[in-house]
C-alpha cells in the first residue's frame, strides 16, 4: 500500500499487535484445553489483519463494537491484556469484573464496548453510539465489527439504512471469514460480495483483502476520514479466514483441507512479516525479540489472572441497575 | 366536526389536562432542561403529521427541531438499538413505538442489549433511555391491543412504569427520563384523552390537575387511591379506573375496599401491598394482560411468601383470558376485565 503514509515504527507496531493477537489466542487455546478457563471461546487466529488494520486507524476516543469472536478486536484496540486474561479466567480483576466472559470482553474506557454476542445485535448500537458522537459534535467515529453471517439479519438492514440517511459517523466492518459457523457464505447469500449491499443504502462499499493489514488500514483510513467529515458511513467487507473452528467444540469438517491450507498459506502475520523483512523494517533478531516480549507479557498476564481473586458469589447480584 | 372544535378550544395553562398533554409537557420540560434528551420514533415530528400515533409529540419538533425530534424509518429494532447506543454514548433518548405490540420487533435490543450492557460491563456502563409504548385493547384486534408489561418485568435491568392518570404520567415520565437505567414506559390508549384527530372514541375521560411547577414521582411508590378495610384491590393503567368504579358499587353494597395503583412494576412497591393485605386479609389483582404469567401472578407469589398468615381468603386475579385480543366489540368486552367481573370477584372474596 503506497497511499498510506505508514512509517517504519507504525508498521512494526501493527506487526507486533498482530502477533500479540495471535499469541493471545494460542495461549488461550491451550489454557482452555488444560481446563483452566471456564465457558466457551470463539477464536480468531487468521483474522489479525482485520482487527489490527481497523483499530490502527482509530483515535483514542473512537469506539468499536465487536462480536462473539472478540479477543483480537480487544487486543488490537488496546484493551489491557491483563484485564482480558483475567476476564477469561473469571476473576474479579477482569475487564468486565467477570460478568462478561469471553463473548463480552471490552472496556469502554479503552474504546471498546462490551462485545455483543447476538449476531448482528451490535450494529444498531454502533449506529446509536455514532448518533451520540454526531449530536454532541464530537469528532469521533464508531467502527462496528460483524461477520458475514450478520449481514443477513434484519438489524443490518435497519441500522445501515438509518446510519446512511443521517450520515452517522460509523464504519461498518464486515469480517467475511467465509462461514457463518459451519454455513458457507455462498449458501446463504445470492450476491458475490457483502459490500454490494452498500449501494442499497446509498453509501460507499468496498471489498478488501482482509489478510493484508495495510490494505485494511488504508481502506479504514479513507472510511474513517469520510465519517469524521460528516459524509456518513461506509461498508467495508474484509475477506479473511479463521484458522480455528467456529468455537471450541468445532473441528471444522465442513471445510476442505485444501481450502484451509490455501488460506494458511496466506497467513496475515506471515505475509506481513515477509513484507516488512523484505523492506528491511524487520529482521530475524527483531522478530525474535518481539516474540519474546509478547510471551513475557502473556506469561505475566496469565500469572496475574491465576493469582487474582475470584468474584464473591453474591457479586452476581450487583450492577443490574444504576442505583 | 366536533373534534376540530375541541382541538381548537382554549385551555387554561393551569387546570385539568389529559394524559397526552401531561406526557407532552413532561417531554417538553425535560428537553428544555437537558439538551441530551432527544426523541426517536415513527411519525413523531413530521410537519402536518400526527405527533406520533397518539399525538403525544405534537408540536415538539417545531420547538426543538428535527435534530432532537428524530423521525425514523419503520425499523423498531434499530430504533431501540440506536436509542441504547446513543444512551451509551451520553444522550438520554426517549424512543417510542406506535403500538406496544411492535416492541416484539425490538425485543432483542431491549432485552439482550439495553437491559444487560451495564451488567456485562461489570457496572461500568449505563443505558439511560426511555421506551414509550401504548398498550391496551381498543377494538384493533390481536396485534394492536396487547398489554405487554409482564414481558419486560421479567427482564432484569429494565424498569417498568405504567401510569393511570395525567398527574402520574407527567411525574413518572420526567423521572424515567432522568433515570440512568432503561425504562419501559407503558401508556394505555384509552387513557390518553387526546385532543386531536386520534382521540379514542371509547376513551375514559381522565383528566387531572397537573401542576405547572416542577415535580417528579419516584419509581417504586404505589399510590393508595382509596383506603378500605375489607379487601385490597391492586391494579394498573386502565384497570385502576375500572377498579375504582367497581369499588364505588361495592361501597353501596357495604364492602369497604382498598385500591392500590402500582404505578411502577419495576421497581415494585411490595411494602405498600403487603401492608394493605395484612390489614384487609384479602387480595385481588386486576390486570388487562392475559392471566398466565401476568404481573399479577408475581404479586400473588410475593404475597403468598410474605403475608400468607394474614390471608382470610384465597388470592384472586381478574385478568384477560389466555387468548389473543379479539376484535369484535362484544368479544373484546368479554375479554377485558369489566367492572362487573371485578365486583363479582370482590363479593366472592367477602362471601
Amino acid at each position: 500500500m503506497s497511499e498510506t503514509s505508514l512509517d517504519a515504527a507504525h508498521r512494526v507496531k501493527m506487526y507486533r499487535r498482530m502477533v500479540l493477537c495471535r499469541r493471545f489466542e494460542e495461549r488461550v487455546y491451550y489454557l482452555f484445553l488444560e481446563g483452566r478457563l471456564p465457558g466457551t471461546i470463539h477464536q480468531s487466529q487468521g483474522q489479525e489483519a482485520t482487527a489490527v488494520g481497523i483499530c490502527s486507524a482509530l483515535e483514542a476516543k473512537d469506539m468499536i463494537t465487536s462480536t462473539h469472536r472478540p479477543h483480537s478486536h480487544a487486543v488490537a484496540r488496546g484493551v489491557s491484556v491483563d484485564g482480558l486474561m483475567a476476564e477469561l479466567f473469571a476473576k474479579a480483576t477482569g475487564c468486565c469484573r467477570a460478568k462478561g466472559g469471553s463473548m463480552h470482553v471490552g472496556d469502554a474506557d479503552a474504546g471498546m464496548l462490551p462485545a455483543i454476542a447476538i449476531v448482528g445485535g451490535g450494529i444498531p448500537l454502533a449506529a446509536g453510539y455514532a448518533l451520540a458522537f454526531q449530536y454532541l459534535n464530537q469528532p469521533n467515529i464508531v467502527a462496528c465489527f460483524f461477520g458475514d453471517g450478520a449481514a443477513n439479519i434484519g438489524t443490518f438492514h435497519e441500522a445501515l439504512n438509518m446510519a446512511a440517511i443521517w450520515d452517522l459517523p460509523v464504519v461498518f466492518v464486515c469480517e467475511n471469514n467465509k462461514y457463518a459457523a459451519s454455513t458457507a457464505v455462498e449458501k446463504v447469500m445470492k450476491i458475490k460480495h457483502v459490500s454490494d449491499r452498500a449501494a442499497a443504502y446509498g453509501i460507499p462499499g468496498a471489498t478488501v483483502d482482509g489478510n493484508d493489514v495495510e490494505a485494511v488500514y488504508g481502506s479504514m483510513i479513507r472510511a474513517a476520514a469520510r465519517a469524521r467529515q460528516g459524509q456518513g458511513p461506509t461498508l467495508l467487507e474484509l475477506e479473511t479466514y479463521r484458522f480455528a473452528g467456529h468455537s471450541r467444540s468445532d473441528p471444522g469438517h465442513y471445510r476442505t483441507p485444501e481450502e484451509v491450507a490455501a488460506w494458511k498459506g496466506r497467513d496475515p502475520i506471515a505475509l506481513y512479516e515477509a513484507n516488512l523483512s523484505a523492506q528491511r523494517i524487520l529482521d530475524r533478531d527483531k522478530i525474535t525479540a518481539i516474540a519474546a516480549e509478547i510471551e513475557d507479557q502473556l506469561d505475566r498476564a496469565i500469572g496475574r489472572a491465576e493469582q487474582a481473586e475470584s468474584p464473591r458469589p453474591e457479586d452476581c447480584l450487583t450492577d443490574v441497575f444504576v442505583n | 366536526m366536533s373534534l376540530s372544535t375541541e382541538a381548537g378550544a382554549v385551555r387554561p395553562r393551569v387546570g385539568e389536562v389529559t394524559m397526552v398533554e401531561a406526557l407532552r409537557e413532561a417531554l417538553r420540560e425535560e428537553m428544555r432542561r437537558d439538551h441530551r434528551v432527544i426523541l426517536l420514533g415513527e411519525d413523531i415530528g413530521i410537519e402536518g403529521g400526527f405527533g406520533g400515533a397518539f399525538t403525544v409529540t405534537l408540536g415538539l419538533s417545531e420547538e426543538f427541531g428535527h435534530r432532537r425530534v428524530i423521525d425514523t424509518p419503520i425499523s423498531e429494532a434499530a430504533i431501540a438499538g440506536l436509542a441504547a447506543g446513543a444512551a451509551l454514548g451520553g444522550l438520554r433518548p426517549v424512543a417510542d413505538v406506535q403500538y406496544g405490540d411492535f416492541l416484539f420487533l425490538a425485543m432483542d435490543q431491549l432485552a439482550n442489549h439495553a437491559a444487560k450492557l451495564r451488567y456485562m460491563s461489570g457496572g461500568k456502563l449505563a443505558v439511560p433511555m426511555v421506551f414509550r409504548a401504548p398498550v391496551g385493547a381498543t377494538t384493533r384486534g390481536s396485534q394492536h391491543g396487547q398489554s405487554l408489561e409482564a414481558f419486560f418485568m421479567h427482564v432484569p435491568g429494565l424498569k417498568v412504569a405504567c401510569p393511570s392518570n395525567p398527574y402520574d404520567g407527567k411525574g413518572l415520565l420526567k423521572t424515567a427520563i432522568r433515570d440512568d437505567n432503561p425504562v419501559l414506559f407503558f401508556e394505555h390508549k384509552l387513557l390518553y384523552g387526546s385532543k386531536g384527530a386520534r382521540k379514542e372514541k371509547s376513551g375514559f375521560q381522565v383528566t387531572a390537575m397537573v401542576p405547572e411547577d416542577e415535580y417528579l414521582i419516584p419509581f417504586g411508590q404505589a399510590k393508595v387511591l382509596r383506603s378500605g378495610q375489607d379487601v385490597t384491590v391492586v391494579a394498573n393503567l386502565l384497570m385502576v379506573h375500572k377498579s375504582m368504579e367497581a369499588v364505588g358499587i361495592l361501597e353501596k353494597q357495604g364492602i369497604d375496599a382498598e385500591v392500590i395503583d402500582v404505578r411502577t412494576l419495576v421497581p415494585f412497591d411490595w411494602e405498600t401491598v403487603f401492608y394493605s393485605v395484612r390489614k384487609t386479609g384479602r387480595l385481588m389483582i386486576v390486570e388487562e394482560d392475559n392471566l398466565t404469567g401476568g404481573w399479577g401472578a408475581e404479586v400473588v407469589a410475593r404475597v403468598a411468601e410474605s403475608c400468607m398468615g394474614y390471608l382470610d381468603a384465597p388470592i384472586r386475579r381478574v385478568a384477560a383470558p389466555d387468548t389473543p385480543v379479539p376484535f369484535a366489540p362484544v368479544m373484546e368486552n368479554f375479554y377485558i376485565p369489566s367492572v362487573e367481573r371485578i365486583v363479582a370477584v370482590a363479593r366472592d372474596l367477602l362471601a
